[in-house]
């Protein structure tokens, strides 16, 4: 176990494409980090450029305290998992599991008392003679997993380890990988373009934007507070309503609008934070028109068209309320509900 | 897969699309092969005037002859070595290519260049520059003390045949052995190398079982070109001799059937040499197919 230390890595391509742009992180021994972006963000990169896949055009990687930019994928004592599972076709599940420890000369009955160890946390010892086409989707991404499991290493690297896999699957594994890395501690680095694994997953989030670092922070405060209109947009689903200021300020009540910070063109609200029935607090009231009413269960998504105005706009509310398409619906907003952006520099003002 | 089912108005068009290529394959393969074994069956005698029917005696006599039990080892050692040869070659040029990413291109085309030379003209090729008078190589091997006579060592006969052989097949393996390298999965390789397996590792324990496949099948394909397609190569390098020291069964078929025109004998060994093949095949697709699925 160790911590791992981005210090200004860069990554440029021939061509004078940079694909990462100087990043600095500083990852703790056990912590549970997610790298979140687009595709083509550089998040994938970043982490090849961990594992040792990729070389580093500048900037320092340290592993606990050595630093690592020269050597070797297997002398960085790092396990990656990938997003195709990467198994040895012609390997039984066994085979894949030991192929590590062997070649790194572990003596027969230690290699066995690893692999199972390994195979009965993943629930996997059943399957040890199989080969991997003989497996299913998610026992394939368990074999993964135990590949990295039985090396004990340093830090496990995820890259989209998920992706593959259907809807439901894709939930249970995600707690599985939590419970695995809360009961293991071994410092982790994962990949991801789905926001909600990201969210659900990671201790600390690192989301990217065109290879460079967005925002760093815990979900719940990338959540509440992010950084950029780009973290607004990305982190959270429906994403963030964004809203020009003018606009807000031609409507009633406006007197909370006069303690943004300075600079705020745009403001960022929410899908969750627009009630339906008045709060307490002082509040803005905006019409709106009600295209599309959306049932998902739980919660509710209304479609809306703020009046006078051609901004789209979600609203989430859970249950469902009694509204019809068409209507008119007025919907209310608190000061605390209010992301106050500049959208020039995209950034948040305050 | 499924794949798409035509339908035709004409019942009879499809037939007759047909026509030309089934008439081709009755008139030069159906019907000669059927020749050859009625024939195998049958003696004539040397002006051709009466043919009798001997039932097996060609087979028997053949397989009391030394030279053709000679025949058969030779052509062992010679199928052997061309397969194991050319496969080699094939595959550590596929991999030195497989390893170039710009000019890979350039040196499949050249390597490819060998496939387009008939049998012939390849054996042509390599009797010129083995040439013992004229020849490139055995004035260069002089310095080494070695003299080249390939008109008199049987030996030499042999590895000139071998390595004729062997360079036209290398094209063909190399293709293939490419395909199959470019097959392998980047992701795997890349395990792998986190795994910590060095470079010939990878090699030995990934790579190579991957490509089991392709060199089973190629293992056959060879062992088909040995048998058969090399007559062209050892008609014109070394005809059979010196002696009979490159007569292989294939060859021996042509000079026992054309030159010597015992046709009854020519057309059992050719029946032979068909059955020896099929033989092989069998027992590769029975017991070697097995281990490279994976």
């Amino acid at each position: 176990m160790a911590s791992i230390t981005l210090e200004g890595l860069r990554k440029t391509y021939a061509g004078d494409v940079h694909a990462v742009k100087g990043i600095d992180l500083a990852i703790e021994d056990g912590e549970f980090v997610v790298l979140v972006g687009p595709s083509g963000c550089g998040k994938s990169t970043l982490l090849r450029m961990v594992a040792g896949l990729e070389t580093i055009t500048g900037g320092t990687l340290k592993i606990g305290d050595r630093v690592v930019n020269k050597l070797e994928p297997a002398e960085r004592d790092i396990a990656m998992v990938f997003q195709n599972y990467a198994l040895y076709p012609h390997m039984t599940v066994y085979n894949n599991l030991a192929y590590g420890l062997k070649n790194r000369g572990f003596k027969k009955p230690e290699i066995e008392e690893r692999v199972r160890k390994a195979a009965k946390m993943l629930e996997i010892e059943e399957y040890l003679e199989r080969k991997p086409r003989k497996l299913s989707g998610g026992q394939r991404q368990r074999v993964a997993m135990g590949r990295a499991l039985v090396r004990e290493p340093a830090a496990f690297l995820f890259d989209e380890p998920l992706s593959n896999l259907d809807a439901k699957l894709r939930v249970q594994m995600r707690v599985e990988i939590k419970q695995l890395q809360r009961r293991l501690k071994t410092t982790s680095l994962y990949v991801t373009h789905d926001q909600l694994e990201a969210m659900t997953l990671g201790d600390r989030l690192v989301v990217l934007s065109a290879g460079k670092i967005e925002q760093v922070g815990t979900p719940m405060e990338i959540y509440a507070r992010p950084a950029s209109m780009f973290v607004a947009g990305f982190i959270g689903s429906p994403a963030m309503n964004m809203v020009p200021l003018e606009y807000l300020q031609t409507r009633g009540t406006t007197d909370l609008l006069n303690d943004l910070p300075p600079g705020t063109d745009t403001v960022g609200i929410r899908p969750d934070d627009m009630r339906l029935s008045p709060p307490n607090t002082p509040h803005l009231i905006v019409e709106s028109t009600l295209e599309l009413f959306e049932a998902a269960g739980a919660e509710s998504h209304l479609y809306v068209r703020l009046a006078d105005s051609d901004q789209p706009t979600v609203i989430r509310v859970s249950g469902q309320p009694p509204v019809n398409e068409g209507e008119t619906l007025r919907f209310f907003v608190t000061r605390e509900a209010l992301h106050p952006f500049n959208s020039a520099t995209g950034l948040r003002t305050g | 897969m499924q794949t798409k089912r035509s339908t035709y108005q004409n019942r009879w068009l499809p037939f007759f699309l047909l026509a030309p290529q089934l008439a081709i394959t009755l008139v030069f393969f159906i019907w000669p092969a059927s020749q050859a074994v009625k024939s195998s069956f049958e003696r004539t005698d040397a002006f051709g005037f009466k043919t009798t029917f001997v039932g097996l005696d060609n087979y028997a006599r053949i397989l009391a002859d030394p030279s053709y039990l000679n025949a058969l080892g030779r052509t062992a050692i010679f199928s052997i070595s061309v397969t194991v040869l050319s496969m080699s070659l094939a595959l550590l040029l596929a991999v030195c290519v497989n390893r170039v990413l710009k000019s890979a291109k350039f040196y499949t085309t050249l390597l490819v260049w060998p496939y387009a030379v008939a049998p012939v003209v390849a054996g042509v090729l390599w009797w010129f520059l083995f040439n013992p008078t004229i020849g490139l190589l055995p004035h260069l091997l002089d310095w080494f003390g070695i003299s080249w006579n390939h008109r008199v060592s049987g030996t030499q006969a042999m590895i000139l045949i071998t390595i004729a052989a062997a360079w036209k097949q290398i094209s063909y393996n190399f293709l293939f052995f490419l395909a199959g390298l470019q097959s392998v999965p980047q992701s795997l390789m890349e395990a792998a190398a986190i795994d910590g397996a060095g470079p010939f590792k990878r090699f030995w324990t990934i790579v190579l079982p991957l490509l089991s496949p392709t060199t089973f099948f190629l293992l056959i394909i060879n062992i088909n070109y040995v048998m058969f397609d090399t007559f062209g190569v050892i008609d014109a390098t070394t005809a059979g001799g010196p002696g009979q020291a490159t007569m292989t069964l294939v060859y021996k078929v042509y000079t026992d059937g054309v030159a010597g025109l015992n046709i009854g004998s020519s057309s059992a060994q050719s029946v032979m040499l068909m059955g020896i093949v099929i033989i092989l095949t069998f027992i590769q697709f029975r017991y070697v197919e097995r281990r490279v699925n994976y």
